[in-house]
């Protein structure tokens, strides 16, 4: 019997948060190893995760650390000995954690890690924007972003064969908004503990310190006449994983009955202008286009999935025809000309014959709401400049008193 | 490609054939990293003052101390880094067996440096 002619009554719909969803996500993965440490707003992962632990209903090895950095430590090492190995963080974990993220990607370590968006101190603040996640996209990890709760269980499981791909081998963090993703009770849709396993499948580890008729050295000294074929060849690794993430993706919206699409589109069929934003902020402004688009504006939302490999064709792809673009972004790059996917999106095009007209906006950060009303504002500003009007100031901050 | 690949020694991989995660794929190979070129000071070993109590041979970071038949007989300049530490712990008295002289390079008269260098 193949895994679509499975029974579907298995499969159960449940109430969850965003993190219950990536809790019970870990649960039908079942991994070998997991160590983490509590941090708002990611808590309830950890503490739903220790209960399957206590309670039996998984094999996994629960390493109470003392802090993020033994976290990622202890799984750099538990996925070095072969095992399947999670942990979870967020904020201040992440940045603690930033060392190792490194070692676990130079390594090949395909550590699963979801990430619970917060933003950075000082000043302290425990609500949601993308500067943790944004502040590591350059550690050569996978970084897929979710919009809610449903999406959070899917991408928690697909993460798991992406990162173990043979020809990717990488870590992945999978990113959601701290609170109004984390901590919204949302109707989820799981699936029947043995399809995630049939899913997953057996980890076949290509590093495996342990096997002891094959010993290896993981974690030595790389001098200059290697150690740039070695990042090199992690750096192509990450360049080539958007092919096997479009296949993973297909495969599971098979299985699931949901499809999953690397880079989600709304209205773009015909859109004069677009949003493009990552996760939660883009349901906000596709509410907002689905308002425009009834008064005649030809409105129009993109919003990447996956972050890291940066999806630029099929970005550009999505954005064909559009005459003016706004990048929204949950986190600043202080002192650069954009924001993170901003200065992405427009290196990326920046070759084109013919592209639109780009603008950015940085928003929420640190929680604030990024209102309907801010983003009609964005999108009669891309009307303006859609019909020829200037440009003027490329960045600017909505919602902030200034 | 994302294999685990044997490296020929002496050979420089390309980014398709260095193997994945930085690994050493294989066992027993440190022997051909010569790191007596690092050296900065030298062992030199007195043999009339040494009592072959293996304190060196015990301590020494890169198995550089040379013993048969339970004697210490030579210094392996190959792979002798110089860190002193055999000179240290030196158990001989009251002149030491084991004493650090400056520059890294051995002089044709000290027979009990080994090396192929």
């Amino acid at each position: 019997m193949t895994i679509a002619e499975k029974p579907v009554r298995q499969r159960k719909v449940v109430g969850l948060t965003g993190d219950g969803a990536a809790a019970d996500a870990m649960m039908q993965i079942d991994p070998d190893q997991v160590a983490a440490y509590p941090i708002t707003p990611q808590t309830e992962i950890v503490e739903r995760f220790a209960e399957y632990v206590a309670n039996g209903d998984v094999n996994t090895e629960f390493v109470a650390v003392e802090s993020e950095h033994s976290a990622l430590s202890a799984c750099c090492g538990g996925s070095a000995a072969g095992g399947r190995v999670m942990t979870c963080t967020s904020s201040q974990g992440l940045a603690l954690m930033h060392e190792e993220l490194y070692i676990a990607a130079g390594n090949r370590l395909p550590i699963i890690m979801p990430m619970v968006n917060r933003t950075l101190s000082a000043p302290i603040n425990i609500h949601g924007d993308h500067s943790d996640s944004m502040a590591s996209r350059d550690a050569a990890w996978i970084q897929l972003f979710c919009a809610d709760a449903q999406e959070v269980y899917d991408t928690t499981i697909m993460a798991v064969r992406i990162g173990e791909h043979p020809e990717v081998m990488l870590p992945v963090m999978i990113c959601f908004d701290g609170f109004n993703v984390s901590h919204d009770m949302e109707r989820v849709a799981m699936l029947a503990k043995e399809e995630v396993q049939e899913f997953v499948g057996e980890f076949k580890p290509l590093i495996n310190m342990l096997d002891t008729e094959n010993p290896i050295s993981i974690g030595a000294l790389v001098l200059p006449q290697f150690f740039f074929e070695h990042k090199l060849s992690m750096i192509k690794a990450l360049e080539g994983s958007v092919n096997y993430i479009s296949e993973i993706f297909a495969e599971f919206g098979k299985l699931s009955g949901r499809p999953q699409s690397i880079v989600e589109s709304y209205g773009m069929e015909d859109a004069e202008v677009a949003v493009v934003a990552l996760s939660g902020i883009a349901g906000t402004a596709q509410w907002t286009a689905m308002q425009l688009r009834e008064k005649g504006i030809k409105a129009g939302v993109v919003r990447p999935r996956v972050y890291r490999p940066f999806p630029a064709a099929e970005i550009i792809a999505a954005l064909k025809g559009v005459k003016a673009v706004a990048v929204v972004e949950k986190a600043a790059a202080p002192g650069a000309a954009g924001a993170p996917i901003f200065s992405d999106l427009c290196t990326a095009m920046f070759s084109m014959d013919k592209r639109p007209k780009m603008v950015n906006y940085v928003t929420g950060l640190g929680g604030r709401d990024t209102s309907s009303a801010q983003y009609t504002a964005v999108f009669e500003r891309l009307q303006a400049i859609a019909a020829g009007g200037p440009i003027g100031q490329t960045l600017s901050y909505i919602g902030a008193r200034e | 490609m994302s294999k685990i690949y044997e490296v020929k020694v002496g050979t420089l991989p390309t980014v398709d054939e260095i193997p994945l995660g930085g690994i050493i794929p294989s066992n027993g190979n440190a022997i051909l990293n010569k790191t007596g070129t690092w050296r900065t000071q030298r062992p030199i070993l007195n043999r009339d003052a040494c009592t072959d109590c293996l304190l060196c041979w015990l301590h020494c970071p890169d198995n550089s101390i040379i013993v048969q038949e339970g004697k210490v007989v030579a210094i392996d300049a190959d792979h002798c880094k110089g860190c002193g530490i055999c000179s240290a712990e030196c158990g001989a008295k009251p002149v030491k067996a084991m004493t650090m002289a400056q520059g890294g390079r051995y002089e044709a008269s000290e027979t009990f440096a080994k090396s192929t260098l």
